[in-house]
């Protein structure tokens, strides 16, 4: 008996639709992400995250639209990142549907902003995500990035995980800036370098491209794996994954 | 000729997300209401008690909306009651996080505390050990449920004392064996989330409605 490794859809959406670029880039329309959540949670999705990847004042309205009506047909749980800058967002999202928050750049900005979503929500309500790209300049060879990794900055990738994780981080999602469109795989070094330092579940994310890639993200110590054009593009099912894993003596659901 | 529908009360003291919890209830078949009003939660067939977060500021909340005096009197009077998560933590008589002991509800002995497992908080879908006489794991005792949590109740302190039937313990695995659910006499309690179990936890909560 152990727990089962989660495979969770990721929906970036900018103004109420989903869209999916190669490094962040050439944002192309996916769709509507109600009803692809739904779709997702039909095929056994074991979470579904959102990222609000246009975060402007005017749009966030219509991002809590979508939180409230998947999180009334969606019944599993919800993840929701981007522009999320204060408790106070944190409060009206789970108000809208969304059990955790994924928050990225303004903890980086202001590393506090971690203790003041665990201390009032609970650890299992925060997701600290993390957009990592390769760089000589850190003792861990990777460094901090944020707008999608065009902006590098001064901090080491795995010194701001372990940082975050004592800041009440409850969980980490791994981001691979460099392997991020490629669907060449996931990095595994990054993989397992996070899980060196991680007492709270990691997430793999970056590189999905096939199926044969899911089972060594999890072997170098991923809880679990993110992935959202493949799944969006109906190149792959959250079946496939799952079947891949299971066939690989991987407990999932 | 078609039962009517159960009504629940869903406690709301401001415990994060509650909205999955009434939606989840209605489509198990019941007509819900989210109030922290004395008397609708004494008329209700059901009273649901939702929690996330730390032990210590669910109490708080709880306290706030005189969560406690609802519950017992509930109780008391063979009414059901469902917690959820550290809406079944706080039925114990204690918990301890980071170090910080705070007094529970109380309805149940014990102490509810960190969870020995090299990766926490526990989260994700977990298989759970059900007893064969079960009444909110029928039909899914094989099922995974949705858990994300740091902290359970390890022990279970009431022996059986005839005539009153031993309560129903279920249990799962993390690091060491914790309390999954528990059913005895009115007062049920998953530490996992049926709302967000998909459509085996929406299972759990239509058996729940059965009993009421």
């Amino acid at each position: 008996m152990s727990v089962a490794v989660r495979v969770i859809p990721c929906l970036d959406v900018a103004a109420g639709r989903v869209v999916k670029g190669v490094n962040f880039l050439n944002l192309r329309d996916a769709g509507d992400p109600v009803e692809l959540a739904r779709k997702y949670y039909e095929q056994g999705a074991d979470e579904v995250t959102f990222l609000d990847v246009t975060a402007t004042v005017d749009e966030r309205a219509t991002m809590y639209d979508v939180v409230q009506a998947t999180a009334e047909q969606v019944f599993i749980p919800l993840t929701v990142g981007g522009g999320v800058r204060t408790t106070e967002d944190v409060s009206r999202l789970q108000g809208h549907g969304a059990d955790k928050v994924g928050v990225n750049s303004a903890a980086i900005a202001r590393p506090e902003l971690l203790s003041e979503i665990a201390d009032r929500f609970g650890s299992q309500a925060l997701v600290l995500s993390l957009d990592l790209k390769r760089s000589e300049r850190m003792p861990s060879g990777f460094v901090v990035t944020t707008h999608g990794g065009r902006t590098e900055t001064d901090r080491d990738g795995i010194a701001w995980a372990r940082e975050a994780i004592e800041r009440g981080a409850g969980e980490l999602l791994v981001n691979s800036i460099d392997a991020d469109g490629t669907k060449n795989g996931f990095d595994l070094e990054l993989i397992a370098a996070m899980r060196e330092v991680s007492s709270v579940p990691v997430i793999a994310s970056g590189g999905a491209g096939r199926v044969e890639h899911f089972p060594p993200a999890i072997s170098a110590g991923a809880d679990a794996v993110l992935a959202a054009s493949v799944f969006h593009s109906g190149q792959l099912t959250i079946g496939d994954v799952k079947r891949e894993l299971r066939d690989e003596g991987i407990p999932v659901r | 000729m078609t039962a009517a529908r159960p009504s629940v009360a869903v406690l709301d003291y401001g415990s994060g997300n509650v909205h999955s919890a009434v939606k989840a209830l209605e489509l198990a078949g019941a007509n819900v209401e989210l109030t922290a009003d004395a008397a609708k939660v004494a008329a209700a067939d059901g009273l649901l008690v939702p929690g996330v977060g730390a032990f210590s500021a669910v109490m708080k909340a709880l306290e706030g909306v005189n969560g406690a005096e609802m519950i017992d009197r509930r109780l008391a009077g063979g009414r059901p009651v469902l917690g959820i998560c550290v809406g079944m933590q706080v039925m114990f008589e204690r918990g301890i996080e980071r170090g910080l002991t705070t007094e529970g509800l109380g309805e149940w002995p014990g102490t509810v505390d960190q969870l020995d497992a090299p990766v926490v908080p526990h989260m994700g879908w977990n298989t759970v050990d059900v007893p064969e006489d079960s009444v909110l794991f029928d039909g899914v005792a094989d099922e995974r449920f949705y858990f994300v949590h740091s902290y359970g109740a390890k022990e279970w302190g009431i022996d059986a004392m005839p005539p009153f039937p031993a309560a129903r313990l279920t249990w799962a695995e993390h690091g060491g064996r914790f309390l999954a659910a528990v059913e005895n006499g009115p007062l049920s309690a998953t530490q996992f989330h049926p709302e967000k179990s998909g459509e085996p936890g929406i299972r759990v909560l239509s058996n729940w409605l059965r009993t009421l």
